[in-house]
């Protein structure tokens, strides 16, 4: 597969992210070490989960699209908690 | 007594336009939306048909904050070598009452949201509303995250988007599949504007809008492509349980179709300005959840009322549509005194007298075919090569005519005719 052009890093600095004080993600670790798949890991449009060595996740909030992605393919239900960031924080678009 | 007559939850086209109807008949609705300002949280695959708006807004065109208007609207079927493009171009979808349009949502979201303060709806920004309040079953207002934030109302209108809690919350959808979703993904990506108006060939506002299909590497979806006065707008849509099972990155998806040899000299040299994502209710009319509770209505993308079926991405209208009906069908019912379910049951016979239930009734299983390993692989392979075999001149071989070179092919392709027949006609039933 052809890699993007662009650095993901460099990617995720082009949206505007208004960083909530509290996370609005949370993940039950017990539940993803147990988790073969990890279908979160790949699918997440802002790659904010991350396998950790101990077979865990480990994730980041702050730069969430708040597309559901995550919570719709995780296959244990109530491993993902996710509800929408406080209100006027989170993601805002300007060109979409 | 009620704190308003109405609470209208997000103000996305589906939210504005219901807010719009429901101020216009004098209503006191309330406007609530998460995002500093509507439209902040949306995305899209680029164009708005606008028509749904000629009798809400007359005149509209001269008002909305448009990029350009889609004159050229092209259907590209690709392999990873092979491209065969319907291309198709129309003047009158230049000069009112439009076709397609392709905007910013932040800049058409909220020109929405302002035509219904204008029309008299009090918008409230920077507000999740957390929940339904209920009254032995009944919803009679929502909660919100500000202090004090609970706002009891004779009625509410969810256009909270395709995640919709409050849907879930009433229990009017079943278990959320994510067969029924797919994700999009899009750059915006910079180019000046003359170089768009050359490589496109458009001219003053004329727009282009391609759709590809066979783009996305074997995970099921499509691909799109459409200017902006001075940036495209490129992306791809893909089935939400594929791409966690084939273990692809969608970025990664997106470079590929970027740099497929018919695409890449258009987007060459641009630069990336935004990224974006969001979900797709893309399950058709197998994926609508009741639209009505006691108290409650359901509108939009909340709905499920997005047309996501291979040939047509609708989704704007489809949420206009929806939510002024849903504004009507709440007039009718605050009226009359009654906001039962039963008594919004009007709001189902509105979206069914027009494209709104009309469309998904039509295209149900459409998203299947559309799917399919065949039409997403097999066909645009079997497609693409009876065209280069029509098209390759092998002298001194004489040309073989079109019934053996599809003949040879189809055999090629390993496709069953008995598939073939079926999905034909399955197709003709959907989309003849």
């Amino acid at each position: 597969m052809t890699e993007p052009t662009v650095d993901f890093e460099d990617r995720m600095a082009t949206v505007e992210f208004q960083v909530a004080p509290e996370a609005h993600i949370t993940v039950d670790g017990d539940a993803c070490r147990g988790c073969t798949t990890k279908a979160c890991v790949v699918a997440c449009p802002a790659r904010l989960f991350v396998p950790t060595s101990d077979g865990g996740i480990l994730f980041n909030y702050e730069q969430c699209f708040e597309c559901g992605t995550c919570y719709l393919v995780c296959n244990t239900e109530g491993a993902i908690t996710w509800r929408y960031p406080e209100g006027g924080h989170g993601v805002v678009f300007r060109r979409s | 007594m009620p704190d308003v007559d109405v609470v209208v939850v997000g103000a996305g086209p589906a939210g504005s336009a219901a807010a719009l109807v429901l101020a216009r008949a004098g209503m006191d609705v309330l406007l609530v939306e998460r995002g500093p300002f509507p439209g902040a949280k949306n995305m899209y695959g680029g164009v708005v048909y606008g028509r749904i708006l000629d009798t809400l807004i007359p005149r509209w065109w001269e008002q909305a904050p448009i990029q350009r208007w889609v004159t050229r609207r092209a259907t590209m079927i690709t392999t990873p070598t092979q491209a065969l493009t319907v291309d198709y171009r129309s003047a009158a979808w230049g000069a009112p009452p439009y076709n397609g349009a392709t905007a910013y949502r932040p800049d058409f979201d909220a020109w929405l949201a302002g035509v219904a303060v204008e029309a008299g709806a009090t918008l409230v920004c920077s507000t999740v509303v957390t929940g339904l309040l209920r009254q032995g079953g009944r919803v009679v207002g929502v909660s919100t995250d500000r202090p004090d934030g609970d706002i009891s109302a004779r009625l509410v209108v969810a256009c909270d988007g395709v995640n919709s809690f409050l849907a879930k919350e009433a229990g009017l959808y079943g278990h959320a599949s994510p067969d029924h979703y797919t994700l999009g993904i899009k750059e915006t990506l910079a180019l000046p504007r003359h170089l768009i108006d050359e490589r496109f060939g458009l001219r003053d506002l004329d727009g282009a809008d391609f759709e590809i299909l066979g783009c996305t590497g074997g995970v099921p979806g499509g691909g799109f492509l459409y200017t902006n006065l001075d940036t495209l707008g490129v992306g791809v849509v893909l089935s939400l349980p594929a791409l966690a099972a084939q273990q692809a990155r969608p970025e990664a998806i997106l470079a590929d179709m970027k740099s497929h040899p018919a695409i890449a000299p258009l987007v060459e040299g641009a630069e990336l300005k935004e990224y974006s994502a969001h979900l797709i209710p893309s399950g058709g009319l197998d994926m609508v959840p009741e639209l009505a509770g006691d108290g409650l209505l359901v509108a939009g993308d909340a709905a499920a009322l997005c047309l996501a079926a291979g040939i047509w991405l609708e989704g704007v209208n489809f949420a206009i549509g929806s939510g002024a009906a849903a504004g009507r069908s709440a007039v009718d019912a605050l009226r009359a005194g009654d906001t039962t379910a039963a008594g919004l049951a009007s709001y189902r016979r509105r979206l069914e007298a027009t494209f709104v239930l009309a469309d998904h009734t039509k295209l149900r299983g459409a998203h299947r075919l559309v799917f399919s390993d065949r039409t997403q692989v097999r066909y645009p392979q079997l497609v693409c090569d009876i065209v280069e075999g029509m098209f390759r001149v092998d002298n001194p071989q004489p040309k073989p005519g079109l019934r053996r070179i599809a003949r040879r092919e189809i055999r090629r392709s390993g496709v069953r005719l008995r598939d073939l027949a079926r999905d034909a006609r399955d197709g003709w039933k959907a989309f003849g």
